[in-house]
């Protein structure tokens, strides 16, 4: 591109999964003379959330999972350390707890969703980190591991108090992985696991659930649908649901609500009523003004809140973020292509591949050789471990992987027959 | 699909007991739906306050809110939206409100 104006301005909003490869992605195409890149989080510490899941089991350390947020950006991006107070959309500016302004010709917003205990009663009160943890951050994932090192007997609840929910699956690889826990341990017989969950079904995606229920109760894993968790009596041990129904406990492990970043609701016209930025599925482009585009969690689409969404949207949306900058039209679709590992104990692992359309599908990815899907495999195991190490030296900094492309994949995957298909025809309603 | 009468008009509902076409439902109709699907009746103020924004949300942006965003912008607090609608408000109040099944509705 020619050099006539001014450079361009590009402002990043969050620098976890998303924010991280889409400063290096653009960093590679673009001079710094075209295009200055400012990237904003408040703090320095990113965490490989797919670890956390590991953690409370000691099976990773919480160190190992933590990195650095600067270390991670390419050089010629600037990493500003400071909590974001508003973004303007009319005038095009973000501002920051520290008092810096930041003026942008394009703005990714990237800063993912937020944990909120505090919206659900009790959930936050007595018992939190005693008798109630939680596993979806480092320090609840790291108190948890110890409370569980003592924990010999009683009733083990995992509930999950509403949609949406990073990893959708992530509460029920939990599940999986107490009971091969506990079973090592020897104490398995005198502990009960219940799962209980908002849904009519272990997972929102009916081929998925029906794998993962019969999984379940291969385990003796008890399964509760439909509960509508209201309150969380930590000292009674009691999980109170909106119908009056109680489910006691001794030791609670909760998926708070999630909501988007603070500053969203502090920025009007950003957001919806949770603080998630409506967006355009396809392009990723806000809906809210043309030069704002969102990546990962912080998007209202109906996908997964997962990192190999983050990750599959990488593509298509630096495609459209440079089209939107040479203002040409916004050619690159996403077609919400998502892909979980699921861990299911005893070093096997499932997997888990489909798209806004297309539910997920046994035979292999990413093609005829390749890993499982939908079936327990150690070598779906093995490559979840092998994973992080692509995510830092990898994914971050904006590498293609051979074979792996944004597109969900139908090479290699059987695709069903007809009496299958009446099950799986998906309604739209693809949110999970 | 299947079409029945309702208030002494026929309505095309889905399966689930959905209605297809959202303009095809009257205020009359609503006492019906709720006696059918478990909501107490009579319908009080606060009831037609909900049914009503269910429609408005359906027609602005073309889905029934889920039961977070309802909490948040109906005026009427997740706890009471349960004791009006139990079993599931989301749902409970498209059917009886006429609008198609929310998406990302459980």
């Amino acid at each position: 591109m020619r050099v006539t104006h001014r450079p361009k301005r590009c402002v990043i909003l969050g620098a976890g999964t998303g924010g991280t490869l889409a400063a290096n992605r653009l960093r590679k195409t673009h001079e710094e003379e075209e295009l200055v890149i400012d990237i904003v989080d408040q703090n320095n510490q990113h965490v490989y959330q797919p670890g956390l899941l590991f953690v409370p089991f000691g099976l990773a350390e919480p160190e190992e999972i933590v990195r650095r947020r600067d270390r991670q950006l390419h050089r010629g991006i600037t990493y500003h350390q400071s909590a974001i107070e508003a973004v303007d959309l009319s005038n095009d500016v973000v501002t920051l707890e520290n008092g810096t302004t930041l003026e942008y010709d394009v703005l990714l917003v990237a800063t993912g969703s937020v944990l909120q205990p505090e919206e659900t009663e009790g959930l936050s009160g007595p018992g939190w980190l005693d008798t109630v943890f939680t596993f979806y951050d480092v320090e609840g994932a790291t108190a948890l591991a110890e409370k569980l090192e003592t924990f010999d007997s009683g009733r083990l609840v995992i509930n999950v108090v509403d949609m949406p929910v990073k990893c959708p699956v992530a509460p029920l690889e939990f599940a999986f992985l107490a009971d091969w826990y506990f079973t090592e341990r020897g104490v398995r017989d005198n502990i009960s696991i219940t799962y209980v969950t908002p849904l009519d079904g272990a997972f929102t995606k009916p081929t998925a659930s029906m794998a993962l229920t019969s999984l379940l109760e291969e385990k003796g894993i008890e399964l509760r649908t439909e509960f509508n968790t209201a309150e969380v009596d930590g000292e009674a041990g009691l999980l109170i649901g909106y119908d009056g129904t109680e489910i006691p406990f001794d030791l609670a492990v909760v998926i708070p609500l999630h909501g988007g970043a603070e500053y969203v609701n502090n920025s009007p016209g950003l957001g919806d009523e949770l603080g998630f930025v409506p967006t355009n599925n396809a392009t990723l482009q806000s809906e809210v003004a043309p030069n704002v585009f969102v990546i990962g969690d912080a998007a209202d689409i109906p996908a997964s809140k997962a990192g190999s969404v983050t990750h599959f949207e990488g593509e298509v949306l630096i495609e459209n973020m440079e089209a939107f900058l040479d203002g040409r039209d916004l050619e690159a679709e996403f077609d919400g292509h998502a892909n979980c590992f699921i861990e299911t104990g005893f070093s096997k692992a499932l997997l888990i591949d489909f798209n806004y359309e297309t539910e997920p599908l046994r035979g292999h990815y990413p093609g005829p050789v390749g890993l499982p899907l939908l079936k327990e495999s150690r070598l779906n195991h093995i490559g979840k471990l092998m994973f992080q190490s692509f995510y830092w030296h990898g994914l971050l900094p904006g590498r293609d992987l051979p074979g792996l492309s944004a597109d969900m994949p139908t090479f290699g995957k059987r695709l069903p027959t007809e009496d299958e298909a009446s099950l799986t025809t998906t309604t739209g309603d693809t949110q999970t | 699909m299947t079409s029945r009468v309702l208030a002494g008009t026929e309505v095309e509902l889905n399966e689930e007991g959905f209605f297809v076409d959202a303009t095809q439902w009257t205020d009359e109709m609503a006492t019906e739906l709720a006696d059918e699907w478990g909501v107490p009746t009579p319908l009080t103020e606060q009831h037609w306050q909900v049914l009503h924004f269910m429609r408005q949300e359906y027609f602005e942006k073309g889905t029934g809110p889920t039961v977070r965003k309802l909490g948040k912008s109906s005026g009427v607090s997740v706890k009471e939206l349960y004791q009006l609608f139990p079993k599931g408000p989301a749902k409970l109040a498209a059917r009886v409100a006429g609008i198609p099944k929310p998406r990302g509705c459980i």
